[in-house]
């Protein structure tokens, strides 16, 4: 294959500068400017750690934070649990399975603005009939959320996970039936073990999903009340935009966004991948 | 499972669907009403006085030029996914099949981009296309070549390390130059994953908010989400008629696209997953 080789600007030139673009010089700078205090590049002045220390005694981002983690744990467990059991009983011989997996997995295909107005409809319809609303009250923002995340991810997490169960061999069912399991003892010692590749893809997901999620939380409920139901990437992003002169700040919770999500990353793969088994 | 358990599963299954679906059906009859009376009652199916007709669908796209920014969000999505696949395909298999640590480098600086968050350049990717003068719809294209790589890269090199080497040493033998061996035998055998790569691409760009409103001069260029966004949040009274009308001018394309390619989606979404 030494023949290619010499073809490279061919083949890697087209990606590599709309990736450099795109991605490393945005990425790189990033890194820099998140120790200066800047307004445009031209101007930034070295500040070592002040940003940090600033974004970590700021209480809107130590509350965005909390309210993150919460909301990644809720839908983290939620969206799972149903969707392996919307999974499970759709990979039985049941009538009209096909019509509804597509009806499942449909609103993971609109935009979050989209499903953040539309839910926005439905929850103020029926609200208002209890006098409230999204925007007054923080913990109906959250659980409004979490609706809505949940609708939007169950079908897509369905689809791994019916993907997942099409995959187990049945002989190793049909071995735990013989040997007289119940239906519980199959789900657990047998169904779940089998099904980790597809728990740890899942998993994997909902919970980066969580953590970055901004469309539907800007287009829901904005952060009202008072920055309360403001998410990590909202408040990053109106920490640039919100104020002039704090886009050093922004640029370090940035970072700090960006570590976190790696190690959460890379913590849950460690977790589950442990408990995979070899088929 | 007795035959009475799975009736009552299926009736419990159709009652989740029935809900599933409301949420959009009530935008769709909310469409039709009169713009007072959305917001105080959603439920109510449009009758008499509140019925308008096509009204909120003649304001969104007058007043608000909504089909201008349907017309350049296809422009977007359909150019950007077309770069991705040619552009993304063609790195993919050279990086598999020269191993160096040069590619070995970009394979490893593909992987790492997936994790990270926009939030983590989006400030500084306004400032590099600001600069360069990408703030039009076609430079809009280079920066989700840029951004989709590293999934697109990812998945392809995952796919070629499957094919045999021996098809593509043979059309070398033959005289073929790389790249006619790349569009004239390698291209045809990655036609699934083509699909697969196109189908995650599309949905994502097609429905992309933050990136196209940071990147492109808004004055002029407004994708579907940015001018909801727009529409919401613009100041004085907020019309939400064109605005039911807008949501429902972003969902169709998206299930008409859906339904007629289903199979191909559920498929690209399970390969993406697994290989992910």
């Amino acid at each position: 294959m030494r023949a290619i080789k010499k073809y490279w600007p061919i083949f890697l030139i087209p990606t590599m500068a709309a990736f450099a673009i795109g991605f490393v010089i945005p990425f790189i700078l990033g890194i820099y400017l998140s120790f200066t205090k800047f307004t445009a590049v031209t101007d930034a002045k070295w500040v070592g750690l002040k940003n940090y220390a600033t974004a970590l005694k700021d209480p809107t981002f130590v509350h965005s934070f909390l309210f993150t983690a919460a909301f990644a744990a809720v839908t983290l467990i939620l969206i799972n649990v149903i969707a392996f059991a919307l999974a499970m009983a759709l990979t039985k011989k049941r009538r009209g399975t096909n019509v509804f997996r597509t009806i499942f997995f449909m609103p993971n295909l609109i935009g979050g603005i989209v499903l953040g107005y539309i839910w926005q409809l439905i929850f103020s319809g029926i609200l208002s009939r209890f006098h409230t609303a999204l925007n007054l009250n923080s913990r109906l923002g959250f659980w409004g959320l979490v609706i809505l995340v949940c609708w939007q991810q169950i079908g897509y997490m369905m689809i791994i996970y019916i993907a997942g169960f099409q995959s187990i061999p049945t002989d190793v069912l049909e071995a735990a039936e013989i040997d007289g399991a119940n239906a519980r003892q199959t789900l657990f010692k047998v169904t779940i073990p089998m099904m980790m590749p597809s728990i740890t893809i899942c998993t994997f997901l909902t919970i980066t999903n969580g953590f970055k999620l901004f469309d539907q939380n800007l287009a829901l409920t904005a952060g009202a009340p008072m920055k309360k139901t403001e998410m990590l990437a909202l408040n990053i992003y109106n920490t640039f935009y919100g104020r002039s002169g704090f886009e050093g700040v922004g640029q370090a919770k940035a970072v700090i966004f960006f570590v976190l999500v790696v190690a959460i990353a890379a913590l849950q793969q460690k977790l589950t991948r442990t408990k995979e088994v070899q088929q | 499972m007795d035959k009475k358990g799975k009736w009552y599963g299926t009736t419990f299954l159709t009652f989740l669907c029935i809900f599933w679906i409301f949420p959009v059906l009530c935008v769709l009859w909310n469409s039709f009403k009169d713009k007072t009376s959305i917001n105080l009652k959603p439920f109510e199916l449009p009758a008499g006085r509140t019925f308008v007709g096509w009204e909120n669908y003649a304001q969104a796209i007058d007043k608000y030029g909504l089909l201008k920014s349907v017309g350049w969000t296809v422009f977007i999505t359909v150019f950007s996914v077309a770069a991705i696949l040619i552009c993304c395909s063609m790195c993919g298999w050279f990086i598999t099949r020269v191993r160096t640590k040069w590619t070995k480098f970009i394979y490893a600086l593909c992987i790492f981009s997936m994790v990270v968050p926009f939030q983590m350049v989006m400030f500084t990717l306004s400032l590099v296309t600001n600069r360069l003068h990408l703030t039009t719809p076609w430079g809009l294209i280079v920066v989700y070549l840029g951004f989709g790589a590293g999934l697109a890269v990812f998945m392809f090199t995952g796919f070629v390390r499957s094919i045999p080497i021996e098809i593509e040493e043979a059309a070398l033998i033959d005289g073929c130059t790389p790249v006619q061996t790349f569009f004239k035998v390698v291209l045809p055998i990655m036609k699934p994953t083509y699909i697969s790569v196109g189908i995650l691409e599309t949905m994502w760009i097609w429905n992309d908010f933050l990136l196209p409103y940071l990147v492109l001069d808004i004055k002029k260029y407004k994708t579907i989400s940015i001018i909801i966004q727009y529409m919401k949040g613009s100041y004085g009274s907020v019309d939400m008629g064109a605005i039911m009308a807008a949501l429902i001018l972003a969902v169709i394309p998206v299930v008409v696209f859906y339904l007629s390619c289903q199979k191909y989606i559920i498929k690209g979404v399970a390969a993406g997953a697994v290989k992910g």
